[in-house]
């Protein structure tokens, strides 16, 4: 598309694509001699076309491979991930569009596409003074063995230094050292400006893409999603055609061996809008799937709590102003701002909003269910008051049997894929052979487990937990009253709780020590800790992170009480 | 850092390993078998940096699941163990003697043997010399097979001798195990360690082919060789051997000696009493003493009859001589306080009586002069026995009694 020369025969410029990869005209339908790498781009164009016109780029390497670079890799990995999500019934418009428009921008910013001097130039020249038999002579390159020990993860790779030890003295082309025209360079430590691309990036670029649509799709979902196999992620190269090479440091930036953190992601997400400069992203409205009205809806159902809690959390949202259109949308770049998670902050909400009707000290919310008991023993008319104690026995015994099969789950994750990898060709037979060694294992005890088949991938489904009103044993509370538990005064409803207790006095200072509050170190009522584990089960997140939200939502709510008693503290010390 | 609680492929497997763990604590082989094929994929991120890497870990594990699983044969197993051996050089021989272990156990005699010729045949450059002490493990179970042989082709010689029968051929071959065997057990004692076994059959080997100073020799060598791990069975070894060799009283107590001191309950410490009491020397007589009590304070010689039978005799005839009554004083010094509730309690005295008269009658004796005609276990039984008009209490009782005196001199 970007092929400028007009036809030979119509003399017009209105190229398209063969099958075979060959350029032919549109008008007279002539096809022409020249080809040029595809690499399955009917996703949008390759940002290598300037190098093909240029003849800079040679088409086939002796191991059947032809040269491509990381960033090509990558776009291989997004354009995966974004066709899973549209499986997932995500809308089109964010494939088409949104995706590859941020991709473009991405490309455009980090210099490694679409503007005039691309960096593989850059690469193209160190490669050329590649003749020095002894890589460490040369003081500019940074040798093998230091680019190796550049890590964003601990090191999962780091114990393939052995493997690279073999390998660095002698002087071979750049293929030994990656597959990818720029492998080395993409480790290299100048990450500053550019943002170099890493593979818990890409779900950076996916989350992005989903909130600019406002998809109804958390991050944690997303992040769910990932791990259970619905979404690419883990191995994804696999995928990627024959003549891409993977091996040598390659392996280092495609192949990840862990599971991306929400607090990663989401802090890249946040830095990747900034850096591609973009606007205001859409409003998150009232009706949007992301506003903490019809989160706290949606985790209200799958907690098993009273839909009657639903007034509650509103009325918090709205007293803090967290439902704010301007709150809640993002601004990339603007750092005064706290950066709003979404699906945390709707959990942290409703722990609050439950800590406000049943204090959560261990005590308080046992003597209301005794009441609430006692009551629904005696008169059952105008249905079920709500009983936290018979709540928590059906839904920690639902969390301990989901917990026990995740963890289950964690243990028999299947890292490596089919397509097995080298670091260079030299280790390729050691490889192989291990390889066979770990089929024949599997096999032999396989046969070995018994009738014990492993599950099939369970369908997505964006509710781990749910209750339904038909059990006639009572396990679903969702309908469940309030009426025990609030008071009426001035025309008002009250919770008849008085008390509150605040889980930090003083908030951190986010910035220097990373947190708003510390979880681990105070003891906190038992009552607490078990809702706080409840939704950390269900975003899958440390429970510490939703406390820090909690926190931050008392201090606003709480506002006032607490400058006034700080400031009566000061003058008591002085 | 936040990224502590991140699941990576380590934490996993690790994850994985604990519940391999668990199910082999619980016998669910099924279970442990099914873990074990989503552990295996840790061989591919095998750089032996932990002590104990993932093949290793593999290689037990499969073992152990393989041995007990019902549904194992042992021809799975056998070709476990030959992927095994090829997973790790450094293990080569190791993984070899266990796989040889585990048919012996199962009785594939020949199949070992076939194991071990093979491994003993095994260069790998330098890792040869490094698994050196492997390798003369190897040798010596070879040796010791050998020995079996030898054995087996003895006692089928021995028959047809009677019978009348000579066979030359199956003489040689006789002589060539016992050469093959001599040599590699040879070896294996040489290095300081418990070689129990190997030194038993390389000593039989010897004394059937009229060696004794050798055989005599390589005992000594055993039990007195300070730089061997302290052994009481080598003591046992050289102590049989010299009264096989008919050796001198006194040869025979020195050996005897020693093994008391490092068991004071062993078996053989009865005969060692009855040697000791019979001797002329009064140390010696005195030894026999201290020896027969110390191995009735362990609980394993409560119900001895002969144990009991020993030292009562050897107390009856201190009594009766009326010499030497601080030696009892000074043995019962320091078991005054817990002896009669460990031996002389009335339980006791009505369930010895119930299951083993002979036993009551010579506890009863060392009661009686112990603890003096007024102790429960010496009136019980003997009132026992006199019910039922046995000569023997009635003796025991005048005995006792007559004697009495005695005790007010050994409990003051």
């Amino acid at each position: 598309r970007d092929f400028n020369e007009r036809c030979a025969q119509c003399s017009e410029v209105n190229w398209g694509l063969t099958d075979g990869g060959r350029f032919y005209c549109r008008s007279c339908h002539n096809v022409t001699e020249r080809t040029r790498e595809v690499v399955n781009t009917d996703f949008f164009t390759n940002s290598r076309v300037q190098t093909i016109s240029k003849g800079l780029r040679k088409q086939e390497k002796n191991d059947g491979g032809s040269e491509w670079y990381v960033c090509e890799g990558f776009q291989l990995v997004l354009k995966k991930q974004v066709e899973a999500l549209e499986a997932l019934g995500v809308c089109p418009q964010m494939k088409d569009e949104i995706l590859c428009n941020f991709w473009r921008c991405y490309l455009q910013k980090s210099k490694q596409a679409y503007c005039k001097r691309p960096a593989g130039e850059a690469v193209k020249a160190l490669s050329v003074c590649e003749s020095s038999t002894d890589v460490d002579s040369d003081p500019e390159r940074p040798s093998l063995l230091h680019l190796l020990s550049l890590s964003e993860s601990e090191g999962d790779l780091q114990t393939d230094c052995s493997f690279a030890s073999s390998v660095s003295k002698v002087s071979e082309s750049t293929s030994v050292y990656s597959g990818s025209v720029d492998g080395s360079l993409y480790l290299m430590k100048n990450q500053k400006e550019k943002l170099n691309m890493t593979m818990p990036m890409t779900l950076s670029f996916c989350y992005m893409a989903l909130l600019w649509v406002r998809e109804p799709m958390t991050l944690s979902e997303l992040l769910r999603y990932v791990v259970e196999g619905h979404i690419p992620y883990l191995n994804v190269f696999q995928h990627f055609p024959e003549k891409m090479k993977l091996c040598g440091l390659d392996l280092k930036i495609f192949c990840v061996e862990s599971w991306p953190v929400y607090e990663e992601v989401f802090n890249k997400m946040h830095e990747l809008a900034a850096f591609l400069d973009l606007p205001r992203f859409p409003d998150i409205t009232e009706s949007c799937f992301l506003h903490p009205d019809m989160l706290c809806m949606k985790y209200l159902m799958e907690a098993n709590l009273p839909d009657e809690l639903h007034n509650w959390t509103c009325r918090v949202v709205k007293k803090i102003g967290i439902g704010e259109v301007d709150f809640l949308t993002l601004v990339p770049g603007n750092k005064s701002t706290r950066k709003v998670k979404y699906d945390v902050l709707a959990a942290a909400v409703i722990v609050v909003v439950l800590k406000l009707l049943f204090l959560l000290d261990d005590h308080y919310e046992w003597l209301l269910s005794e009441l609430a008991a006692e009551r629904n023993k005696n008169n059952i008319e105008g249905g079920p008051y709500f009983e936290f104690k018979k709540w928590y026995e059906v839904v920690k015994h639902s969390l301990d049997v989901e917990q026990k099969k995740l963890d289950e789950e964690r243990a028999k994750y299947l890292w490596r894929c089919e397509k097995p990898l080298f670091y260079s060709a030299k280790k390729k037979s050691e490889v192989l052979k291990r390889r066979q060694m770990v089929v024949n294992l599997k096999n032999q005890f396989g046969k070995l487990s018994g009738s014990v088949q492993r599950a099939e991938k369970p369908n997505p489904s964006s509710f781990q937990l749910s209750w339904s009103e038909e059990n006639t044993d009572g396990s679903c509370f969702h309908g469940h009253s309030l009426k025990g538990i609030l008071q009426e005064k001035c025309g008002l409803l009250t919770a008849m709780n008085p008390d509150y207790w605040l889980c930090t006095v003083k908030l951190c200072n986010e910035k220097l020590c990373g947190h708003l509050a510390h979880y681990r170190e105070v003891e906190f009522p038992q009552s607490y800790h078990f809702v706080l584990g409840l939704f950390s089960f269900l975003l899958r997140v440390q429970p510490s992170y939703i406390h820090d939200e909690v926190c931050m939502i008392e201090h606003k709510l709480f506002n006032k009480k607490l400058y006034k008693k700080l400031k009566y503290n000061t003058v008591l010390r002085k | 850092s936040s990224n502590e609680h991140k699941l990576n492929f380590k934490k996993s497997k690790e994850a994985c390993l604990s519940y391999i763990q668990d199910a082999l604590l619980q016998k669910q082989w099924e279970r442990a078998a099914e873990f074990l094929t989503y552990y295996v994929e840790s061989l591919e991120k095998d750089y032996s940096r932990e002590n104990i890497g993932p093949s290793e870990m593999i290689w037990r594990i499969g073992t152990e699941i393989l041995w007990h699983h019902s549904q194992s044969s042992l021809k799975e197993f056998n070709c476990f163990m030959e992927q095994m051996k090829t997973l790790g050089v450094k293990r080569y021989l190791k993984v070899c003697l266990e796989h040889v272990f585990h048919l012996l156990c199962n009785g594939q005699i020949n199949e070992a043997y076939q194991n071990l010729t093979l491994a003993e045949s095994w260069r790998f450059g330098e890792q040869t010399a490094i698994q050196d002490k492997e390798m003369k493990l190897i040798q010596a179970y070879r040796g010791l097979l050998d020995y079996y042989s030898w054995s087996k082709q003895k006692n089928i010689l021995l028959e047809h001798s009677e019978d009348g029968f000579s066979d030359l051929a199956a003489e040689r071959e006789m002589h060539g195990y016992f050469r093959k065997a001599a040599v590699n057990l040879k070896e294996i004692i040489k290095i300081p360690g418990v070689w129990d076994i190997f030194v038993k059959c390389y000593v039989d080997l010897l004394e059937f082919y009229g060696d004794h100073n050798e055989a005599r020799q390589v005992l000594n060598e055993y039990a007195y060789n300070s730089k061997f791990p302290a052994n009481p069975n080598a003591h046992v070894y050289l102590y049989q051997f010299l009264k096989r060799q008919g050796e001198s009283k006194k040869s025979l107590l020195s050996a005897l000696k020693i093994l008391h001191d490092i068991v004071p309950s062993h078996e053989l410490m009865i005969d060692f009493n009855t040697m000791l009491q019979k001797s002329k020397k009064r140390k010696k007589r005195r030894l026999g003493l201290e020896v027969i009590f110390a191995a009735l304070d362990y609980a394993g010689w409560k119900e001895n009859p002969k144990a009991w039978s020993c030292l009562a005799r050897q107390v009856k005839q201190i009594v009766i001589s009326e010499k030497h009554l601080d030696w009892i004083k000074q043995e019962w010094n320091s078991r005054k306080d817990w002896w009669p509730a460990f031996h002389f309690s009335r339980y006791l005295a009505k369930r010895n009586w119930q299951e083993n008269k002979s036993l009551s009658y010579e506890k009863a004796l060392v009661a009686g002069i112990l603890l003096g005609k007024g102790c429960k276990y010496f009136k019980y039984v003997s009132h026992q026995g006199c019910k039922a008009q046995l000569k023997r209490f009635r003796m025991l009782k005048k005995f006792v009694n007559r004697h009495n005196p005695v005790y007010l001199r050994i409990s003051g």
